[in-house]
């Protein structure tokens, strides 16, 4: 089988980032869906929340993206309720992740690039997933996608630390921010930001 | 054309003696009856360049547009048809009456929009209303298996629902978004331009039919696929309501002040 590899340049003037702190995940995704050059709507949630503690961030491909993510949304929470104890972030990942491999392969790939972000209630650790659309799954740190992600990461790399708290994190998703208002071509207006740890998934202000 | 036409343009009586029904009928040349060969008239019509798995080519010329307010919602559109050069039609509906209470309009392939719409009408036949969110999720899961194989269609999905007036855009490709406005087809942009710059929410009925109008005008003006008439609807608590059909040739001449 011949793999594609090219990446239409149109998914990648979409934003997502996801930053782990001590006790909790804080994401963010811009909130335009354009559509070649017309802006169809600014105030776009790019994200599903898969159940109480794990939240997933998509960008790429239209309509495979929604499509994808309600999927594993859907199975996520069925298990749930069979099962009567929520997925791990862990657990949501490597099932997403091999949605996607297997999807590769077939007719009609999905091209997603994702972030899963999750408390896993039973280690009470923060977990942060990079997934992409060749079924790519790395757990890390703090993480991007789009080209937002070549201006970011080095921010990252120079601020971020294990132990980084709430506020602090605020702080540095607000540098990314700036920065990207700064240099980015693309006038990304603005950003939905969420926090995900032991109380659940909730939105924020910075 | 003409010699083809000429044929069967004999008596006005309907046949008026069945026996000598078929004496007109001669020996049928297809071959030169058309003026180039199917082989020429088919690579005008794709796209060899595109995708090897589609390459008939799509015109979307087309301006559609629809937002909410204080009144309900405006939806407008032009009726313009156009295969490349050639204006196919100028009275082409691209509004489509899915029930009273839902509209869908047309953009991009219009066998497309209209199979797709009515398929929707079809399922939409229930004791109760049925919501606008899942009438266009309806629509968006039947052409996402489709996604890929040349679809074309862009449409906006509204009425007037339990939680009110509501206005979704779908399109072939599988998107599907909530907004409070959309314009869509190859004179969005320009549509958009006087959309953006005169819109509020406490626009009385009025002054919204007027710029809807005014919009699709101005699009019509500088898209060369779009043209023809400015149709007009008005969706309501009770339903939608047909505003009218208005020449852009004459709005032309009076918003010029002649």
């Amino acid at each position: 089988d011949v793999i594609n590899l090219f990446q239409p340049s149109d998914q990648e003037m979409e934003f997502l980032i996801g930053i782990t702190g001590k006790d909790f995940v804080l994401t963010a995704a811009d909130t335009s869906a354009a559509r070649s050059i017309t802006v169809m709507k600014s105030t776009e949630d790019k994200s599903r929340d898969l159940n109480k503690h794990n939240i997933m961030l998509y960008s790429g491909e239209s309509g495979d993206t929604v499509t994808f993510a309600e999927y594993i949304q859907r199975n996520v929470r069925l298990y749930g309720i069979r099962n009567g104890i929520e997925l791990t972030p862990k657990a949501a990942a490597t099932f997403t992740r091999k949605e996607l491999a297997t999807s590769l392969r077939s007719r009609h790939p999905y091209t997603v690039f994702l972030l899963i972000a999750g408390y896993d209630i039973t280690t009470s650790k923060p977990h942060l997933y990079w997934i992409d659309y060749l079924g790519s799954s790395a757990e890390v740190p703090f993480a991007a996608h789009g080209y937002g992600s070549y201006y970011c990461m080095s921010i990252l790399d120079r601020y971020h630390h294990p132990d980084i708290t709430l506020d602090e994190a605020k702080v540095l998703v607000k540098k990314c921010i700036d920065e990207l208002k700064t240099r980015f071509v693309i006038n990304l207006l603005d950003f939905k930001i969420k926090v995900t740890d032991q109380d659940g998934i909730r939105e924020i202000t910075i | 054309m003409d010699s083809f036409v000429n044929r069967f343009r004999g008596t006005t009586e309907l046949w008026a003696n069945e026996a000598n029904m078929f004496d007109d009928f001669g020996p049928y040349d297809a071959v030169k009856e058309f003026s180039q060969p199917p082989v020429e008239f088919l690579k005008e019509c794709t796209d060899e360049k595109s995708d090897s798995e589609c390459r008939i080519k799509f015109e979307h010329g087309t301006t559609t547009l629809a937002f909410k307010f204080q009144g309900g919602i405006i939806v407008a559109t032009d009726s313009r048809a156009s295969a490349g050069s050639y204006i196919a039609s100028q009275t082409v509906k691209k509004v489509i009456e899915i029930n009273p209470y839902l509209l869908g309009t047309m953009a991009g392939g219009a066998a497309d929009c209209q199979f797709w719409e009515r398929e929707l009408g079809r399922r939409c036949r229930n004791k109760e209303r049925i919501s606008v969110a899942a009438a266009s999720k309806l629509l968006a899961n039947m052409v996402y298996p489709y996604k890929g194989m040349g679809l074309s269609m862009g449409t906006m999905v509204t009425g007037w629902d339990k939680t009110g007036p509501n206005l979704f855009y779908v399109d072939s490709d599988g998107s599907r978004f909530k907004g409070d406005m959309f314009s869509v087809g190859s004179g969005s942009t320009f549509a958009y331009g006087v959309l953006d710059s005169g819109l509020d929410y406490e626009l009385s009925t009025n002054d919204a039919i007027e710029l809807s109008r005014r919009s699709i005008y101005h699009a019509t003006y500088r898209d060369a696929a779009s043209g023809g008439y400015v149709r007009i609807y008005h969706v309501k608590e009770q339903g939608w309501e047909f505003i009218g059909l208005f020449d852009v040739g004459n709005l032309h001449w009076e918003y010029n002040g002649l």
